[in-house]
């Protein structure tokens, strides 16, 4: 019926369209032109920006907040993804396992966290962790946990504040791992747990040598994800700190993460947008090795497993 | 009573011990993850002295007072309908592209799909913080900046959205249907307007939730691209709390609960939903 010979298979071209123009116009784009910036000196002093190769990226190697931030970064997503992780596979386990009562409450409970904005989050850890009058010293004292004189200054001191934010985002991410390990362990066919009850194997064996190895492909996308938000931790650090300006990065810089630095070079004081731009290219730098390391590490054993790849 | 009885007793007693220990667990982790929004409703009906004098399970009196002198430096209404402003456009760009190019990809053999595909998926792991400086600098050449455009326009390229929908669609759309509706003589838009959209229809939901929570929570690009007072989403309101009401702790925690509970009464209703999409995204990776 048709006047044009328009092949029907080509009309998906034209459904593309709307996405990939937003695609390349407002995404790519924006990528290749801070890549571009990332080679000159924009800033508000300098609106035109001139091209001054390398030097943004020379200057990070002698930037003591950017090498600091790199080491607060990893710190803040280390201690939070490690007992992350181990709630979220345990919990997973016996949640899926178990015959537990009231399982879809304690799966909604430890997920509410998640879908809190971080941002308001981060505010009311700030209040909650105040010190003399804060909420969690008031209920430490009155568990007797601690005692009235010893109250902790959660905000003032680099260790406190630091671990703060740790446990924070803890607190706001092993529900949400732990869902994405059960759905993989439900997954996990039923067949090979009676194979291993029949050789003998205990819950404890099976776990080890089923459970984990069926899951690694959630583990990888878990690890994956968590690393790349992790290290493009903005949010909460941003708003946490004694005192009332946001971003400051808490006592001796010691919350002061690379998207941090990033947006306060980039975006206050002398808005060095150039250099801002090295900064997010060597994070972007950082993200994309690591993550390569886990596929190749994580994928490594499974190859000879399954030589030809099933 | 023989050994043998008392050894199963003995084995019963110490399963429900471990019952009862992991129930102690399990109910302790509960406490902790509803607690500190617990406290912060509390707080939030309390004055600034009597939250000074230690933590209380009973409401108090103050929430009007903490009310007034919220409302008198942060209007935090604005917020909420700038957030929606933003939020209801960019969830229904992101559902409606987001299906059109999943369609395309899933019953389309056009040459490079599987590419293209590739392509998009490659995206999916490009944190937005890479391009900001260059998104800001093409919003300001655009006369984009410090507009609500420049926050819902990209939601049009949202990749987990056709990540996800592809999936969908080619798991519940037959391709019989489409064949029928072309005999039919339905152009290929009309086809997938009537067709194929009803279908996808909770598939799109599911995503549509997501997208809602996500531009609804986030933070760094309207802290970025916003500078207007009355432009500020409730996210970049609730920061302010912190500089504007230092002495006057419960309207901070009056603030962020009028943020807060709002989310808790969607999540009651649609976490069937928000958790299923959550584990069907990433178990199809």
């Amino acid at each position: 019926m048709r006047k044009f010979s328009f092949k029907t298979n080509n009309y998906g071209y034209i459904f593309l369209l709307p996405f990939f123009i937003t695609f390349l116009a407002l995404q790519l784009y924006p990528i290749l032109y801070t890549l571009y910036l990332s080679f000159t000196n924009l800033s508000a002093a300098n609106p035109q920006g001139d091209f001054i190769g390398f030097g943004n990226y020379i200057k990070l190697f002698t930037d003591k907040f950017f090498l600091q931030s790199i080491g607060n970064t990893w710190r803040i997503w280390i201690f939070n993804f490690i007992p992350q992780l181990i709630f979220a596979v345990g919990l997973a386990a016996i949640l899926t396992r178990d015959k537990i009562r009231g399982k879809s409450f304690f799966r909604g409970v430890y997920f509410l966290p998640n879908l809190v904005t971080a941002a308001s989050v981060g505010i009311l850890f700030n209040v909650l962790l105040g010190w003399k009058d804060g909420s969690i010293n008031n209920i430490l004292v009155a568990l007797h946990i601690i005692g009235e004189d010893a109250k902790i200054h959660f905000l003032a001191r680099p260790v406190w504040i630091s671990s703060s934010v740790s446990a924070i985002l803890w607190w706001m991410w092993f529900g949400h791992s732990m869902i994405l390990f059960m759905a993989a362990m439900i997954a996990v066919p039923r067949d090979l747990y009676d194979a291993a009850a029949v050789d003998g194997a205990n819950a404890w064996h099976s776990f080890w040598k089923i459970t984990l190895p069926q899951i690694r492909p959630i583990m990888v996308y878990v690890l994956v994800t968590s690393l790349i938000g992790g290290l493009n931790n903005f949010d909460i650090p941003y708003v946490m700190g004694e005192g009332q300006n946001l971003g400051g990065g808490g006592p001796m810089k010691s919350i002061l993460t690379m998207v941090m630095h990033l947006y306060n070079t980039a975006f206050t004081g002398g808005r060095q947008r150039g250099y801002g731009s090295a900064i997010a290219f060597a994070l972007f730098i950082i993200v994309l090795i690591f993550s390569l390391i886990i596929f190749r590490v994580m994928f490594r054993g499974r190859d000879t497993e399954n030589p030809r790849g099933v | 009573m023989t050994s043998n009885d008392r050894a199963i007793k003995k084995f019963k007693a110490g399963v429900f011990t471990g019952r009862f220990f992991l129930y102690l667990f399990l109910i302790m982790l509960a406490i902790l993850c509803f607690t500190p929004f617990y406290i912060m409703i509390i707080n939030a009906t309390r004055s600034t002295q009597q939250i000074n004098l230690g933590v209380s399970l009973i409401p108090g009196k103050a929430i009007a007072e903490n009310y007034r002198a919220m409302m008198n430096s942060l209007n935090i209404w604005r917020g909420f309908l700038n957030s929606m402003i933003i939020a209801v456009p960019s969830t229904i760009l992101s559902g409606y592209f987001g299906a059109l190019t999943a369609y395309a990809f899933s019953k389309f053999r056009f040459r490079g799909n599987t590419i293209l595909f590739w392509a998009v998926l490659g995206t999916m792991m490009i944190p937005a913080q890479l391009g900001i400086v260059g998104y800001y600098q093409l919003t300001v050449k655009l006369h984009l900046i410090d507009t609500y455009w420049a926050l819902i326009l990209p939601t049009i390229a949202s990749a987990a959205t056709v990540f996800f929908l592809k999936m969908y669609i080619d798991a519940n759309v037959d391709y019989s249907l489409i064949e029928a509706a072309r005999v039919d003589g339905s152009s290929e838009f009309r086809t997938f307007n009537k067709i194929v959209l009803p279908i996808a229809f909770p598939g799109i939901a599911t995503m549509c939730i997501l997208n809602f929570m996500f531009s609804w929570n986030n933070y760094f690009t309207p802290l970025v691209l916003l500078f207007d007072k009355n432009k500020f989403t409730l996210p970049i309101l609730i920061t302010l709390v912190k500089g504007t009401f230092k002495q006057n702790i419960g309207s901070q925690y009056l603030a962020v609960t009028i943020a807060v509970v709002p989310i808790l009464i969607a999540f009651t209703l649609f976490s069937k939903y928000i958790i299923g999409g959550i584990a069907a995204g990433a178990l199809k990776e």
